[in-house]
């Protein structure tokens, strides 16, 4: 039952053919069984887990009404704060920390009956992109439990490779959802900037930051994404507007006379033989379904990488100077006649890991009087330009694509001491963020050098979300029946300890 | 050429309220030469002519009408804080710091 799609299993719902509590049992079981070697989840709650479960269930019974995915299990981002439950983002200064609310997301998660069974991994306040950064140890890659998941989100994509569960929330400021979606042969979708709300997201870059759906397929993608979107009057910066129609959008099926943009400057020198094959065909099969192929050119998207590396941390230092161990969190040094200076230097040292401290330090640097305009303004410079460079490509095209990342997986341990070869991961995602418009990734098969998943990415303009549900799901539907079975089928069968 | 020394360091985290020790400061100090050669390419394209983008969305301040509405009650308030005392944040010593 756990290998089923998210909507696969909404219809055994409706159908009766099983119950939201059986389900959720199903996959508490699969957590019980193999997450002592992915290490995907921080907090299981199997007693709230079950208690809603149980209560969509007598809704079901007495025949009211629910909604489409009402039942069906999901894992979410430690990042995104949910009542009463252990909430860290991935870091040692909120370890026990319980928030006294429910982030946006979450109370739609509820409104749909959507069964939340636990927290999942992330790298530190999702700074990074392999869950290394982690204060509580790294998420293991199912496909090779010696590899990354990607990051920050590579819990909640190690969830989905791992069949732990058929859907959960990740948050993406420069890749955060695409990187390990590609990385796990799973789907992630980044929306429009402002298509989710961010209240109750805790802030790493808040002009970047958005939140967004991991799946299986592109229709589950859809299906959350529909659930969790929408107008917030708790998030100044949420979009007063319809939701895009991206579930209409999945199931359309037909892409002829689309013209798809390949963003010249996001392949070729640095990227992985396997990953440049797999998009060659992902891209061959388009044009058999009746795409256009374009070539787009986006000539500063090669400064992306480091304006992003400049806007984030700026914006991070400011947001996490939330931290400072009087109202929340972690307290250290506080004896008698400590000063409140004291205890705040002593907590962070202590709380913060070794990539937020870098971070902290670049951000403050970098808004620094003196040093301001050469680097957050010339940052600054450098977005408007990345935008000018969308607008310009989709004057031409209907979606842009490229691979989501350079190479696959790479082994834990291979990148952590070079912040620059780390960085490099997200050198294709990146551009989307700066803009604020949606990117998706979808499995477009194994590098054959090494066996190993590769990411498809679709960029659309901004609120125009259903044109890569459209593109991803003709795509997906296309290498479906090439392959025969789904990609996850071809990995190995995890064991438990 | 851009670097920060270890007391460049020192002083950014005595900004950033970070307690470093002498061998995180001089690892830092080491990152940030490789660091900020790298994020300074920035300045090659940014010409005066370009407009700095500091949002993706054209944002207008956004208000809710002044009406009071359900807020938290003040034991969720203090339920994560480290030390509380007759309903309120105890803090440490804030004045006199510098005495």
């Amino acid at each position: 039952m756990i290998h089923l799609t998210a909507s696969q299993m909404a219809s055994k719902l409706i159908a009766g053919e099983t119950t939201s509590v059986e389900l959720t049992q199903a996959h508490l079981h699969r957590i019980a069984e193999v997450d002592s070697n992915v290490h995907a989840f921080l907090f299981v709650d199997s007693k709230g887990a079950l208690e809603q479960a149980a209560a969509v269930d007598a809704k079901r019974s007495a025949g009211e009404k629910l909604a489409p995915l009402a039942g069906v299990p999901l894992a979410l981002k430690d990042v995104m704060v949910q009542k009463g439950i252990p909430t860290t983002a991935g870091s040692k200064i909120l370890e026990g920390w319980r928030p006294p609310y429910d982030s946006t997301v979450v109370t739609n998660l509820k409104n749909n009956g959507i069964v939340i069974l636990g927290k999942t991994n992330m790298d530190e306040f999702a700074m990074g992109s392999s869950t290394e950064n982690s204060a509580f140890g790294p998420t293991h890659n199912p496909w090779d439990l010696t590899r990354i998941p990607g990051g920050s989100g590579g819990g909640s994509s190690a969830a989905l490779a791992a069949f732990e569960a058929p859907l959960a929330i990740g948050t993406d400021t420069g890749g955060s959802i695409r990187q390990p979606a590609a990385v796990t042969g799973t789907v992630g979708v980044k929306p429009t900037y402002g298509g989710v709300s961010r209240f109750g997201l805790i802030a790493f870059s808040s002009s970047l930051d958005q939140a967004g759906p991991c799946a299986r397929t592109v229709l589950d993608a859809a299906l959350l994404h529909e659930a969790i979107a929408g107008h917030d009057p708790k998030d100044s910066t949420s979009i007063n507007a319809p939701v895009p129609q991206v579930v209409a959008a999945a199931k359309t099926g037909d892409v002829k006379g689309m013209k798809i943009g390949v963003v010249k400057e996001l392949n070729g020198e640095g990227y992985q033989s396997g990953v440049r094959l797999r998009f060659e065909e992902s891209l061959e099969l388009l044009a058999d379904a009746g795409a256009e192929i374009v070539e787009v050119s986006a000539p500063n998207f090669e400064y992306a990488l480091a304006a992003y590396y400049l806007i984030a941390p700026s914006e991070c230092s400011s947001n996490l100077a939330r931290f400072d161990a009087m109202r929340y969190g972690l307290r250290v040094g506080d004896v008698d006649g400590a000063s409140a200076e004291s205890v705040m230097n002593l907590t962070r040292e202590v709380g913060f890991g070794r990539e937020v401290k870098r971070r902290i330090i670049l951000g403050t640097y970098a808004l620094s009087s003196g040093y301001y305009d050469a680097y957050y303004g010339s940052a600054q410079k450098v977005r408007t330009l990345i935008t000018q460079d969308f607008n310009k490509a989709f004057e031409k095209c209907d979606v842009m694509v490229s691979p989501t990342c350079p190479t696959t997986a790479f082994k834990i341990g291979e990148k952590s001491n070079d912040p620059i070869a780390m960085y490099l991961n997200d050198i294709a995602t990146i551009p989307v963020n700066m803009a604020g418009i949606g990117g998706m990734s979808l499995p477009a098969g194994l590098a054959p050098e090494d066996g190993l998943p590769v990411g498809f990415q679709i960029m659309a303009p901004a609120m125009q979300d259903q044109r890569m549900y459209l593109v991803g799901a003709v795509l997906e539907a296309a290498l479906l029946t090439r392959w025969g079975a789904p990609l996850l089928s071809q990995a190995p069968e995890l064991v438990g300890k | 050429m851009s670097s920060l020394s270890r007391d460049d360091v020192a002083n950014l985290a005595r900004l950033a309220r970070i307690e470093m020790s002498e061998e995180e400061l001089i690892n830092l100090s080491n990152e940030f030469t490789v660091i900020l050669d790298a994020v300074a390419r920035v300045q090659e394209v940014a010409g005066a002519e370009v407009e700095p983008t500091s949002h993706p969305l054209p944002l207008r301040n956004v208000f809710r009408p002044d009406v009071v509405v359900a807020s938290l009650t003040t034991e969720a308030a203090l339920s994560g804080a480290p030390a509380q005392e007759d309903s309120r944040f105890r803090v440490p010593q804030i004045l006199g710091e510098e005495a």
